[in-house]
């Protein structure tokens, strides 16, 4: 156990996680407050014969980590705010060549430049919406390193099974944060290596082609199957094509296969919500504040829970919808201007019992800051 | 092997219009390629956007067709991977050199092996005819109605002073010394850049009223010259073409390989 036990913070928790989930190579370009999980890859990479690179920018290490990706490795960047939107071209080309890569936005406090060392969630909505086009995409976060851990090692499955990047969704506070974290032993959480196909060399494979389930094994580069990717709209051979049936098809594909499996993306965390009168839902480190706020109340007899989003994209409407049904006040805990709000007001049937506590001024959100609001909300003044 | 069986037949018609330079490259890169006996399964060929990034769609390699200006950004990605595949990443001038001028010149930097080939037209053909960094002053584009005011680069100098250790200029019309440019660059270990001037006459050529395919090759017949030519002494306004670095420089990649082997012995240096 000795070894196992280790006292860090969140960017480095992140980094033990995308060890242990088989992480390959990275690329990254140093920005406050991610540097440290760059910095970390470092060292560690080069001592299991892994690659690191520091590139000439942001846009590069996205486009250097989809490149590293198609030759078989588990691949990943870290960056924030700015060095996130300027990724958004990439994220799209990978969601478009379907390419499983892990993007790491430890959130700061924007828009520009911002709020460099200061906490922020402004960036839930560049998450699902930040490139352009249709598409869908899977956003996970976490509100403390155990569960950062494993979100992490989740975060390369997800994008194994499903040929997507997925965006792990940070904020400054839980990557700074230092608390225990206990390592799994190896095998103790489950990793899902990437479909490759079984198509012999000879055999016209199609690396664009899904199976009836909706996935696509994938061929190395370098490999016996030599293909094409590219970011245009493109047939079963990845060649360009501008069919309407074929983009048609293009489109609903990449939209089902996440939206499709809400379900089985959605990860939760609940507590006292079977009475509850009052749903706070929450995430990241805010989740943190909330879960003291519910904590204290339960011990007064006040019937409040707390439901804590690990995935935020694609939103679990149903789940949220279920777990809120019988509350008489749904409050949405969260620093920004209510981003998933909206999303919760649009799962629920009643809209206006949904109200918002937050924070936007870079200072992280306290159970007091939470209480406050709920002595207004409830009508009991300030 | 024939040309021939590099082609994707599949993909065929190619989209470049009549008298474009970019297929006589196309050609000349396949022969180059096929007279190193390297495997096509060993050959991964990344791309940006524009007309040349066009030619990875219809060679039978491992084919990166990417973003615009970003080829060189994921083709580090793939080479650091596979240190063992020969990367080729043909570009466009605006491709290489406005948009993705950033990654060209921190590749160069980097040295890693990597064979760069700008077809430089002068001007962004796929969206019509604006004036790119390799127009020149005076030109004329539909961006540049009046005229352009902007210099153009040299690319030459600009990859030397990046620090390539292989850079090289061919043009279209000089195919024989194009295809050997191309052997030697692609051979070299380290970061290869080859500009090779290559017409537009639809867009270029018919904006600045210098004729047609035909006449747009005979001028690179008669305006460039070999390297250290006397012709150039006495008029300075012609192009040099050939090899003007060709030096064993540290790779990235093997460089990269020494910090593995720190790493896992504990040492810093």
């Amino acid at each position: 156990m000795g070894d196992r036990l280790l006292f860090v913070q969140g960017n480095e928790a992140c980094v033990e996680a995308a060890l242990y989930a088989g992480l390959d190579f990275f690329a990254g370009y140093p920005i406050t407050p991610s540097t440290e999980i760059a910095e970390l890859l470092s060292m560690r990479l080069p001592q299991k014969g892994g690659k690191f690179i520091q590139m000439e920018d942001e846009i590069a290490s996205m486009c250097a980590i989809i490149g590293a990706s198609l030759t078989g490795l588990k691949s990943m960047t870290a960056t924030s705010g700015p060095g996130f939107s300027l990724k958004q071209e990439a994220i799209g080309y990978a969601i478009m060549a379907e390419v499983p890569c892990v993007v790491v936005n430890v959130m700061r406090g924007g828009p520009s430049t911002g709020l460099p060392t200061k906490v922020s969630q402004g960036d839930v909505m560049q998450a699902r919406w930040g490139t352009h086009g249709d598409h869908s995409i899977i956003t996970l976060t976490a509100s403390n390193l155990q569960d950062l851990f494993a979100i992490t090692v989740e975060a390369f499955n997800l994008s194994e099974t499903y040929r997507t990047p997925v965006i792990l969704l940070l904020d400054e506070v839980v990557g700074h944060m230092r608390e225990k974290l206990i390592l799994p032993e190896p095998g103790e959480i489950p990793l899902v290596q990437r479909l490759r196909t079984s198509v012999k060399e000879g055999t016209d494979y199609h690396p664009y082609l899904p199976r009836e389930d909706g996935r696509l094994p994938m061929s190395d580069f370098g490999g016996v199957h030599r293909y094409n990717v590219t970011g245009l709209m493109h047939d079963m051979w990845g060649f360009p094509t501008d069919n309407p049936a074929v983009a048609y098809g293009l489109i609903r594909h990449l939209v089902d296969k996440i939206e499709g499996h809400v379900q089985e993306v959605t990860r939760i965390k609940e507590y006292f919500l079977d009475d509850a009168e009052t749903v706070l839902v929450s995430y990241g480190s805010s989740a943190r504040s909330a879960l003291h706020v519910v904590e204290n109340r339960r011990a007064r007899g006040e019937r409040m829970g707390l439901l804590e989003l690990q995935t935020l994209w694609p939103f679990p409407a149903d789940t949220v919808r279920e777990r809120c049904t019988q509350a008489k006040s749904v409050v949405v805990v969260e620093m920004n201007m209510g981003q998933i709000l909206q999303e919760v007001r649009k799962a629920l049937d009643d809209p206006e019992k949904v109200f918002l506590a937050n924070r936007i001024d870079g200072t992280f959100i306290s159970p007091t800051d939470i209480r406050n609001i709920l002595r207004v909300i409830q009508g009991k003044g300030v | 092997m024939s040309a021939k069986e590099y082609l994707r037949e599949r993909f065929m018609p190619h989209i470049w219009c009549p008298g474009c330079g970019h297929g006589i490259i196309m050609n000349n890169l396949v022969r180059a390629i096929d007279s190193q006996g390297l495997k096509k399964s060993d050959i991964v060929m990344v791309t940006g956007i524009g007309c040349s990034s066009r030619i990875s769609g219809y060679l039978d390699f491992h084919t990166l067709h990417t973003l615009h200006g970003r080829a060189l950004a994921f083709a580090t990605g793939v080479k650091l991977s596979r240190p063992d595949l020969t990367l080729i990443v043909p570009m466009g001038d605006g491709d290489a050199l406005a948009i993705g001028g950033n990654h060209f010149i921190h590749a160069a930097r980097r040295n890693i092996d990597i064979t760069a080939i700008i077809m430089n037209n002068n001007i962004y053909g796929m969206t019509g005819g604006q004036f790119s960094p390799l127009s020149g002053y005076g030109k004329m584009a539909t961006t540049a109605p009046y005229g352009n005011i902007y210099e153009a680069f040299d690319i030459v100098e600009l990859a030397k002073g990046a620090g390539a250790s292989f850079v090289a200029r061919a043009t279209a019309y000089h195919v024989t010394s194009m295809k050997e440019i191309l052997e030697k660059a692609i051979r070299h270990k380290g970061f290869s850049v080859v500009e090779i001037l290559s017409q537009c006459p639809t867009y270029y050529g018919r904006k600045n009223k210098v004729g047609d395919a035909v006449d747009m090759l005979n001028y690179y017949k008669d305006q460039t010259v070999p390297i250290g030519s006397e012709k150039k002494k006495e008029n300075p306004a012609l192009i040099e073409r050939g090899i003007f670095v060709e030096e064993e420089r540290a790779e990235y990649c093997s460089e990269y390989k020494k910090i593995v082997e720190r790493a896992k012995r504990g040492q810093s240096i």
